[in-house]
């Protein structure tokens, strides 16, 4: 297996772009985005086939679908950093005339993203038909999705699990980002998702679950994992447990942060704890 | 009263017109793939479906999901229809035709039966005189509303070959079929289907025959009425209809929809910007429907060749 460890430093360059770029626009989503930086870092440099330039057809490569939209930040730190644009385009999150909209969108032509999410819920339907798709052209290659936690409170999501369990979409690995937070509140409170192992399991889904879904290690092991039961008629979800805020003290262990920029002062506290790095910042 | 120059060769559903494109579209084009929500017998989808399996996906009572799968069959190259009520089609999943398809770019077709009142029996619940208001309000959607069968299937046909997210709707009852069957269809061109002096009548789906019926009992009455079929709502042919006012200085729109919204809102944003005219609106007045027969309710809601004639004759008076 691959070892993740020279991830490390891009983690934190991703974080510190996150920190950033939102407080650069005054506006976004910081603490979702710092929850799945390990997972998207080690999905596009560490994990999933895919080619350059941007090819929204995607045939013969694997795909990936983000739902969770308002994580944006991490989305377009990881793609820019992937090699899909520019780096120093991060500078223009959620400005006017950017490719960098508040929520993703394939409108400005982004090479990265091929379809506009952020509007919940609706992402898995898409990964289901791309995945459909992929099957009509007998290519074997996968498709991926990240969810939130409290998205699955859109009743949408579970049309496309029930469809997808019981069509066989096995070609289609779905990660569930289980932070447990949402803007209101603990997800808990707000609205229980109840088991969600058992919910996928009873629509007929192959689950996982990785309860350190901030570990580069086990986001590579959960990966890797899913893909030895992949083809197997099943369609696949791991459960993936994360810290929304990770890797910024004030920003973690609450919901506060879903969705709010950074200060000044709390910027540069945010950036103490995430030192420059070789990749240096855009 | 027949038409002088159109002859019905019989009664059938527009929904077969589609259900015939469809199945043409199998044979000729090997990327259309269809979906549907659990009502393939009511869409004509079924032959598509037997014929055609591995094309086709049934998706069960779930339109939201429906709308995201085709817009994920695009990437990678396939041409999704999907197949549904009008109201199924549009308002229960507007948000998702919105976002998923029409801010996405995805060249997805979302084809309605059961479009306005002539649904008939079922009631209001299922009787949607908003949706070409709806379809037509979005950035880059290409809005159809075909008149009989042929020109349903035609349409059908057509807009496979066309990039971009496409509204295409039609209905359930059996009305005339009087349209050339080799016409073909050309997305976004007016039809002018008789010739007239003293007013202009502009309709769409089963407003077309009425239309047509309309203008030999005006002729009967002195009223040379000119007849277009806007089977594109959206991109509209503003040329065609600006030719026709500026000589009969009059104009009716005719519609089964609400008049908030619909073609007559159209044609009234492009005359008040380029020639003026009065004009009135054969549409619902802003109601919901209820049950009844397919005539009964046409009558009811003044969409009858009647109203059109009622309308045109007082509308002339006021030039």
């Amino acid at each position: 297996m691959p070892k993740p460890h020279h991830l490390d430093e891009k983690v934190i360059q991703t974080r510190r772009d996150i920190v950033r770029m939102v407080h650069g626009a005054k506006s976004g989503h910081p603490g979702g985005s710092l929850g799945c930086t390990e997972f998207l870092i080690t999905l596009f440099q560490n994990h999933m086939n895919y080619q350059l330039p941007f090819d929204m057809d995607g045939i013969g490569q694997d795909l990936f679908f983000l739902s969770n939209g308002h994580i944006s930040p991490v989305f377009y730190s990881v793609l820019a950093r992937s090699g899909f644009f520019s780096i120093k385009e991060l500078s223009t999150f959620r400005k006017i005339n950017s490719r960098l909209q508040g929520h993703p969108t394939t409108h400005e032509g982004l090479p990265g993203v091929r379809v506009a999410s952020g509007s919940l819920g609706q992402g898995l339907s898409v990964a289901v038909g791309a995945a459909l798709s992929k099957k009509l052209n007998q290519d074997s290659t996968l498709v991926y999705a990240l969810l939130g936690d409290g998205e699955l409170q859109e009743g949408q999501n579970w049309e496309a699990i029930m469809f997808a369990g019981g069509n066989d979409v096995d070609n289609l690995i779905v990660t569930v980002d289980y932070n447990g937070q949402q803007i209101d509140g603990a997800t808990q409170d707000v609205l229980p998702l109840g088991n969600l192992e058992n919910k996928f399991q009873s629509f007929g889904w192959q689950v996982l679950t990785n309860n350190r879904g901030n570990d580069l290690y086990s986001v590579k092991e959960g990966l890797e994992n899913a893909l030895k039961v992949a083809h197997k008629s099943k369609p696949i979800v791991i459960i993936m447990k994360t810290e929304m805020g990770n890797g910024v003290d004030f920003m973690m262990h609450s919901h506060q942060w879903h969705g709010i920029a950074p200060n000044d002062q709390q910027l540069q506290s945010a950036l103490d704890q995430n030192p420059t790095t070789s990749l240096g910042d855009y | 009263m027949q038409p002088s120059s159109y002859t019905n060769t019989g009664n059938i559903d527009t929904r077969s017109g589609f259900g015939e494109g469809l199945s043409y579209l199998g044979e000729t084009h090997p990327r259309v793939v269809a979906l549907c929500a659990d009502l393939t017998g009511s869409l004509k989808m079924s032959h598509f479906k037997k014929t055609f399996p591995s094309r086709f996906f049934q998706v069960g009572i779930a339109e939201a999901n429906m709308m995201g799968i085709a817009a994920g069959l695009t990437i990678g190259g396939w041409i999704p229809f999907t197949g549904t009520f009008a109201n199924f089609s549009t308002g229960r999943v507007y948000d998702q035709i919105r976002q998923s398809i029409a801010y996405s770019g995805k060249n997805v077709k979302i084809c309605a039966s059961h479009a306005g009142i002539t649904l008939g029996e079922d009631g209001a619940t299922h009787q949607i005189l908003e949706d070409i208001g709806l379809m037509k309000m979005l950035p880059g959607m290409t809005v159809i509303n075909p008149c009989d069968f042929n020109q349903t299937k035609a349409a059908t046909i057509a807009i496979a070959k066309h990039q971009g997210p496409v509204y295409l709707r039609f209905g359930r009852p059996k009305v005339p079929n009087f349209t050339n069957s080799n016409l073909g269809f050309e997305i976004g061109k007016g039809l002018l289907l008789e010739p007239g002096n003293d007013i202009t009548i502009v309709a769409t789906g089963h407003l077309v025959w009425e239309s047509l019926l309309a203008r030999e009992v005006l002729k009967t009455k002195g009223v040379s009425a000119e007849i277009i079929n806007i089977h594109t709502i959206k991109p509209i042919d503003e040329q065609i209809i600006i030719n026709s006012v500026q000589k009969t200085k009059c104009i009716i729109t005719a519609e089964e929809h609400n008049y908030h919204g619909g073609l007559g809102e159209t044609v009234a944003r492009i005359l008040s910007k380029r020639h003026p005219v009065i004009q009135d609106y054969i549409a619902t007045q802003d109601t919901f429907g209820e049950s009844g027969t397919p005539a009964e309710l046409m009558k009811k809601y003044g969409l009858s060749s009647d109203n059109i004639v009622k309308k045109s004759i007082d509308l002339i008076k006021h030039k």
